[in-house]
């Protein structure tokens, strides 16, 4: 992974004690709220519902065991003993206490890490593949072109006050599983006719009150010209973007309002400028973070023992039917470790959890884990000859639920519990589903199903792209729960539609547990999953089911 | 600032903790919203509130909530993000349970 530099980490450091010095002036009262806010926020500290929220970046989720172990000693220290993984592949702190936020950047720069850009109307920390430079799948690494965007885009003097907050998205796999559709920009890595590595540009793409599904800008952009081109793009966003109405602001509104063919003629003209000004120093750094990501030493072994286990143990076989994905290597596999046990909340893990996780990637992961956007973390690149052993350590530490890709595996923000934006809660819908499939113990059966809930219209619980969505909204003072469905974050990109009036706190576990049934009764094989067979019914069975006193009634 | 008829209690969240936290009759701020003064003039709660955004550096974000009392019950928040931000989160004892 990428190794800070001297130059990286006496930035980090000095901006810790910037924050020190700023902390003790909105204390000893010489700086008002106002003006200390957009300082906080810009060291990612928001406060919320309840407390102060530290967002941390890990950029595009990747991390060591050495800085999942530095969380955890921050979550003991200073927080309440646990850390929650976001669906942007950060991670959360939520109960810091302003006079101590200091202490923890600064430990958080001794193991390169930092919370700069994960708020405010900047270009956030960039997000891509969580099984980037280890699935068997993948055309290129994204890796390496999500670390030179962060870079570029690490205080950059122009890109500090755009009209609204920017997100980036890199998937270098056909498959998408880094939502680049729904992302201002998503870059997908490509090769040209002849071999060449570019990329596919989307912008406008986005979540949020208005759900939109990004356009291709460029579908072949040389690597060598990917700075001079997104350079371009954020000047016209930044020139045009909208700043007097904060919600017409993103760029999806930006390309709506004026047009593909328009931002497309706008970019091609500023690129054409941009691009005397980059004299491939960019891909001089590219060269150097690449040698970074080169993939580790792989071991050889047998996996006799691995298949022996799976034959022997069905706990372990569930694990590895439901938790596993295919690696490069075919003896080794990504495993994904749930955060997810039925009943707790959706990527939260306690800071034994975290440990046991460094522990874990450190002997058996190559010293490396990962957060993904749907909550949960990544150990990619495991010899199957380990499984058994880090099945058994996962097992003692409360992390082998396996639920990966079942309707227990949702995304579930915040809300309610602790976001001053929420209009309702989430993890309360998120922890009765998760209970209500485990005791019927039908969620194999149910098969692979995305439901994901947002406690607000803003949308963090991604519910727009969930097969089934689930958005909490208040309606006559108590929280309603909306479904949506068919939404899909992948390369088939699509906004799940809503079916109908919302549900109680009281009733909405019990209408998922409908919909659930009707879609047993009307799938046509074992095999065939919720998406497929809504796409090919469309709503009307489920509507029927959900709201059952809205059938006709039956005159015979 | 006019307020529409009703109960008021001025809350905010504590600089340093980020708790929330109610003003007392004695002008200190508590955690505990049973022990919020209740204000039953619009016109004091906003005159109060406006003095406490001037001048009182140990919160921020002070406003106005609605309570609602019935027959002998303890005063109750009117909206439920309110209940929530009295008691703290629901997914775990972990905030304001464990100590008020
Ligand atoms: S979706 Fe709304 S409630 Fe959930 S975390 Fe985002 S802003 Fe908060």
């Amino acid at each position: 992974m990428y190794n800070y530099t001297a130059f990286d980490k006496d930035f980090v450091t000095t901006r810790a004690e910037q924050f020190r010095d700023q902390v003790q002036r909105r204390i000893d009262g010489s700086l008002t709220e106002d003006e200390f806010r957009p300082q906080r926020l810009m060291n990612g500290l928001y406060l919320l519902l309840h407390a102060y929220m530290l967002r941390v970046a890990i950029p595009y989720g990747t991390l060591n065991s050495r800085q999942m172990r530095a969380l955890a000693d921050i979550a003991d220290r200073w927080d309440k003993g646990y850390a929650h993984f976001s669906t942007r592949q950060n991670v959360q702190f939520h109960w810091p206490k302003l006079q101590d936020v200091p202490d923890i950047l600064k430990a958080l720069a001794a193991v390169d890490m930092h919370a700069i850009q994960t708020s405010g109307a900047c270009i956030r920390s960039v997000t891509a593949d969580h099984f980037a430079g280890a699935t068997a799948d993948e055309l290129a690494d994204p890796r390496p072109t999500a670390e030179l965007v962060r870079q570029w885009s690490t205080d950059h003097p122009e890109f500090a006050f755009l009209p609204r907050k920017f997100k980036v998205a890199v998937t270098g796999s056909l498959h998408d599983r880094a939502v680049t559709k729904f992302h201002d920009i998503g870059l997908r890595l490509v090769q040209n006719a002849n071999g060449a590595p570019g990329y596919e540009v989307s912008v406008g793409g986005g979540l949020g009150r208005t759900p939109m599904i990004g356009q291709v800008l460029r579908d072949f952009l040389y690597q060598a010209d990917l700075l001079p081109y997104l350079e371009a793009i954020l000047q016209v966003y930044n020139q045009i973007g909208r700043r007097d109405n904060k919600y017409k602001a993103r760029i999806k509104i930006t390309l709506h309002e004026h047009g593909l063919e328009d931002i497309r003629q706008r970019v091609e003209a500023n690129f054409a400028l941009q691009r005397g000004r980059f004299n491939g120093a960019d891909q001089d750094i590219l060269t150097r973070i690449e040698a970074d990501f080169r993939p580790p030493a792989f071991k050889s072994a047998s996996i006799h023992h691995f298949e022996a286990q799976r034959a022997q143990d069905p706990f372990f076989k569930a694990f590895t039917n439901t938790n596993l994905h295919p690696h490069k290597n075919p003896d080794y596999a990504i495993v994904t470790v749930s955060l997810k046990a039925h009943g707790a909340t959706p990527g939260d893990a306690g800071s034994a959890q975290m440990r046991a996780l460094a522990d874990i990637a450190a002997r058996w992961s190559h010293n490396e884990l990962r957060v993904s956007h749907e909550q949960n973390i990544v150990l990619p690149h495991v010899h199957k000859a380990d499984l058994p052993e880090v099945y058994e350590s996962l097992r003692l530490a409360g992390l082998a639920t396996a639920n990966i890709g079942l309707i227990s595996d949702l995304i579930a923000c915040p809300g309610m519990d602790y976001c001053d934006l929420a209009t309702a809660r989430s993890t309360n819908v998120a922890q009765g589903i998760a209970q209500k499939f485990d005791a019927l113990k039908r969620e194999h059966i149910i098969g692979p199903l995305k439901l994901k809930i947002s406690g607000c219209i803003n949308a963090c619980g991604h519910h727009h792209v969930g097969h089934i969505g689930i958005l909490g909204l208040e309606k006559g003072g108590i929280e309603s729960y909306q479904i949506t469905l068919g939404g899909d974050g992948t390369e088939n990109a699509a906004i799940g539609k809503r079916i109908g009036p919302g549900f109680s706190a009281d009733e909405i576990v019990p209408a998922i547990e409908r919909l659930i049934r009707a879609y047993l009764a009307h799938r046509q094989t074992a095999d065939e999953a919720f998406l497929t067979t809504y796409r090919r019914l469309g709503p009307a069975p489920f509507k029927a089911a959900v709201y059952p006193e809205k059938e006709p009634k039956n005159e015979l | 600032m006019t307020l529409k008829p009703a109960l008021h209690i001025l809350t905010a969240n504590d600089l340093l903790s980020g708790e929330v936290v109610y003003l007392t009759k004695s002008g200190a701020w508590s955690p505990r919203h049973a022990s919020a003064n209740i204000f039953v003039e619009g016109s004091l709660a906003a005159k109060r509130l406006a003095e406490i955004e001037r001048s009182d550096i140990s919160v921020v974000g002070p406003y106005l909530a609605v309570v609602k009392t019935s027959g002998t019950q303890p005063v109750a928040p009117e909206h439920f993000r309110e209940v929530f931000r009295a008691a703290g989160p629901s997914n775990r004892f972990i905030g304001k349970q464990t100590h008020v």
